[in-house]
């Protein structure tokens, strides 16, 4: 796909959650959500796009997409890894575990692996500190969390995606 | 509308949930069951009933509280008592189907206690944490369906919200400013001067806000409560926008809360199709309505102006105060921001009278308080207990105490801005005023324990990482002041700091203090303000000796293994080490090559403890002189 395409096609996506909206600034974060539900990210493209509706500055959007942490500018991996790093998991070494996963996936947090598949990030609490130290995998909540555990998780997401087995869940 | 009626329905709802002749079975789904996976339980449990054909009924309720012993099972047959069934797995599933529906047995082994007296077993109520808890708040968590409103009316909802009606609006003040009760969001201000305020204030429109961002880590309270009862928090805004003339409200929760947003918006479409929302409500005059707000992940958003700022679609940056919210907020109108525990609390004071709840809890501060405990201790989960309770009652009757036989050393109250206090404040009896004095803040109520493994420095260097990290940028001093701070602790738990730097750092702490608007500013230095002045050594060890005294921070430990204690045919620590650091010596006693060691402390949990020949060596000089790993060893 050239760029011109991917353009065109950014546009063709959000038009439908534009129409959904009035012209209030109090949609613009509404907006942004469903549109990176929709994207899974806030392309360039698509933050000029809201700038039109509002009929504001593209820096504005780009103000707002920089301040929330939920907003991403980057394409994810196709399996988010966030490791939780709120008091109660901090306080059981989750700080252990998040270098445990930057070893095994080879990346920094905040990065994305060369070949798409995982990104890395680190919470502050998925509310869930009663089993810290906590890592979410895609969807699934990992709890009590080892350095030694990381590698079985990883393969495991990897043999799936190459047998297209749909494993069990424990 | 016609209130008895929608009652009398509700009843029979009820009746045919809980107390007709047939089992019926609840889980526990929300988050905290999530994680713990408490939908594999449900689902086996429904495909295991309809396998065997038992005609029981399943209902998923929320919390209950006890996240330390998720997922949670209740079952209760008729003729035997209800009883609550804790770390269910899908096996243990399976047998309470096979045993306790088919058969008669109760599965006792697996029973946490009864939920009603009897013969068999002692009721949960017998515990040590129920002698202090009074749930007010929690009234309902766990115990209904937050899915079914009936489930709400018939343990009293929504009675407040029809006696108000016969109430003037000055009334309602009234009641809410002789309970005494205050915002339970932290900041602890009268609730019912503020809707006075509100009221008075004469705006176009006026507006009723409950936050829900819920951004402190460590604290999950109202999180539970939208997802287990997210009908008191409505009534409790209902009854705020009557009193002060509101025509809209906003819910703003977090939106890494997705099962919040959903059952909160699940019930405010209910409440408007039984008439308790929308255009003149239960056949009043008054007009109210609420939407979801989807909070997108900036700390500081708790505060009320950068929420209120948020909500317009703005950056999330807090303003000065004056003018208030109250006089001043949404799109300029007068706005009463309260916290979901706050407005829960609400209806019961309409309820019960403003003399019983102000009967509850101390001189100056009336009512329950709503921790949530987390951390080195042994009962992780939600503890309401009345305002005065003290430290020690929370932590150690309550909560358990702290596991695995480790001292405790400190509790960090009131999230990533509050303070760390020692032993000797456990027996400060829990109020908004207490607390504060002793250096640490109510905050969101977030209770973390720590033990003899916990390092302060690192602590407070990780509290103030956090608060660094949200500072919105508005104010200079907080977002230089913290990060000069945040250097000096990492200088210092990196084995480079300076004995000025603890002049220092209290000097910045006044400044940063003094000079940020927001709370979130005013009070980011209490970590290390409240560190510095309870465990001064520590910082003094890291400084002078370059001795990490809980054996935390990486820089200034190392690994060692014990040479007579390591069994020598084991290879426990070498299979798991994750950077293949430790090698086989001489006589096959296994060393770490301390160049390659990234201290992952996995070795440590690997070594069998009968053998506990792995010890962790503060400062990292003191370990002894190893042998070198042979070359012919290497690849």
């Amino acid at each position: 796909m050239n760029l011109e395409m991917e353009e065109k096609s950014i546009k063709q996506q959000i038009a439908p959650i534009l129409k959904k909206y009035k012209r209030e600034r109090k949609n613009m974060i509404p907006i942004l959500q469903d549109v990176q539900d929709k994207l899974q990210y806030l392309p360039m493209e698509a933050m000029v796009e809201v700038a039109g509706f509002f009929d504001i500055t593209p820096s504005a959007v780009y103000g707002v997409v920089t301040f929330y942490n939920q907003f991403r500018m980057i394409p994810p991996g196709k399996h988010p890894v966030k490791v939780c790093l709120g008091t109660a998991c901090h306080m059981k070494s989750g700080e252990l575990i998040s270098e445990a996963w930057e070893r095994e996936l080879g990346i920094k947090v905040g990065e994305v692996t060369e070949d798409r598949q995982f990104d890395l990030e680190r919470v502050a609490c998925v509310g869930c500190c009663a089993m810290a130290p906590v890592a979410v995998v895609d969807e699934a909540v990992h709890g009590q969390v080892t350095p030694t555990r990381i590698r079985g998780i990883v393969d495991a997401i990897k043999r799936e995606d190459k047998h297209g087995l749909s494993q069990d869940k424990e | 509308m016609d209130f008895p009626k929608i009652k009398s329905e509700a009843v029979a709802d009820w009746e045919r949930f809980r107390n007709n002749q047939k089992t019926h079975i609840l889980v526990g789904t929300a988050t905290c069951g999530r994680a713990a996976g408490a939908i594999d339980v449900l689902d086996t449990l429904m495909q295991k009933i309809e396998q065997r054909g038992i005609d029981a009924e399943i209902a998923q309720v929320g919390c209950m509280g006890h996240c330390y012993a998720e997922p949670l099972v209740i079952i209760s047959k008729p003729g035997s008592p209800a009883i609550i069934y804790g770390y269910v797995t899908t096996g243990m599933a399976s047998v309470l189907v096979d045993n306790c529906l088919l058969k008669d047995d109760p599965c006792l082994e697996f029973a946490l206690g009864a939920l009603e007296e009897n013969e068999l077993i002692p009721t949960i109520y017998d515990m040590p944490r129920f002698e202090y808890e009074n749930r007010l708040i929690l009234r309902n968590c766990g115990d209904i369906d937050p899915q079914n409103i009936n489930h709400y009316i018939v343990n009293g909802g929504y009675a407040a919200l029809e006696s108000i009606f016969k109430m003037t609006q000055e009334d309602v003040i009234d009641q809410i400013k002789k309970s005494g009760l205050r915002g339970r969001g932290g900041g602890g201000f009268s609730t019912g001067q503020k809707w006075e305020i509100t009221k008075n204030a004469g705006g176009k429109s006026t507006y009723v806000i409950c936050n829900a961002d819920e951004g402190d880590p460590g604290a999950f309270m109202d999180r539970a409560v939208l997802e287990s009862d997210p009908h008191s928090v409505i009534e409790g805004m209902i009854i705020a926008a009557y009193a002060v003339g509101a025509a809209q409200g906003y819910v703003y929760v977090r939106a890494e809360y997705p099962l919040a947003v959903e059952t909160v918006q699940h019930a405010i479409d209910q409440a408007k199709d039984m008439g308790f929302l929308g255009q003149s409500i239960m056949g009043s005059k008054f007009n109210f309505e609420i939407e979801v707000f989807r909070g997108s992940g900036a700390f500081v958003c708790g505060e009320e102006t950068a929420l209120i700022a948020s909500i317009e679609g703005k950056r999330g940056m807090p303003h000065n105060r004056p003018p208030y919210p109250a006089t001043e907020g949404l799109f300029g109108m007068p706005t009463v921001v309260n916290n979901v525990k706050t407005f829960a609390t609400v209806p019961l004071i309409i309820e019960n009278g403003a003399d019983w709840f102000s009967a509850i809890g101390t001189e100056s501060s009336k009512g329950t308080a709503v921790f949530a405990l987390a951390g080195k201790v042994v009962n992780t989960g939600l503890v309401e207990v009345p305002m005065g309770t003290t430290l020690r009652n929370v932590i150690n009757d309550v909560g358990g105490g702290v596991p695995h036989h480790k001292k405790f050393k400190a509790v960090q109250i009131g999230g990533p801005s509050g303070g760390c206090l020692p032993e000797s404040a456990l027996d400060l009896p829990v109020d908004f005023d207490s607390l504060k004095e002793a250096g640490a803040i109510f905050g969101s109520g977030g209770m973390v324990v720590l033990d003899e493994d916990n390092c302060m420095v690192e602590a407070a260097r990780y509290f103030l990482d956090f608060t660094q990290k949200e500072s919105c940028g508005k104010c200079t001093m907080c977002r230089l002041g913290t990060k000069h701070m945040l250097d000096m602790l990492q200088e210092i738990v990196n084995g480079n700091g300076k004995m000025e730097y603890l002049e220092l750092l209290t000097d910045l702490a006044e400044d940063i203090e003094e000079g940020s608007l927001c709370a979130l500013g005013k009070t980011a230095p209490n970590p290390v303000l409240t560190t510095l002045r309870y465990f001064h050594d520590e910082y003094e060890a890291h400084i002078i000796e370059k001795r990490c005294p809980a054996l935390q921070c990486k820089n200034l430990i190392a690994y060692y293994i014990l040479p007579d204690k390591c069994e020598r045919s084991c290879d426990a620590c070498v299979g798991v080490c994750t950077a293949e650091a430790i090698f086989s010596g001489k006589k096959r006693i296994k060393v770490v090559d301390q160049d390659k060691c990234v201290k992952c402390d996995t070795c440590v949990a690997a070594c069998p403890p009968e053998y506990n020949a792995i010890i962790r060596m503060s400062p990292a000089s003191s370990v002894p002189e190893t042998e070198k790993r042979p070359e012919k060893a290497k690849k």
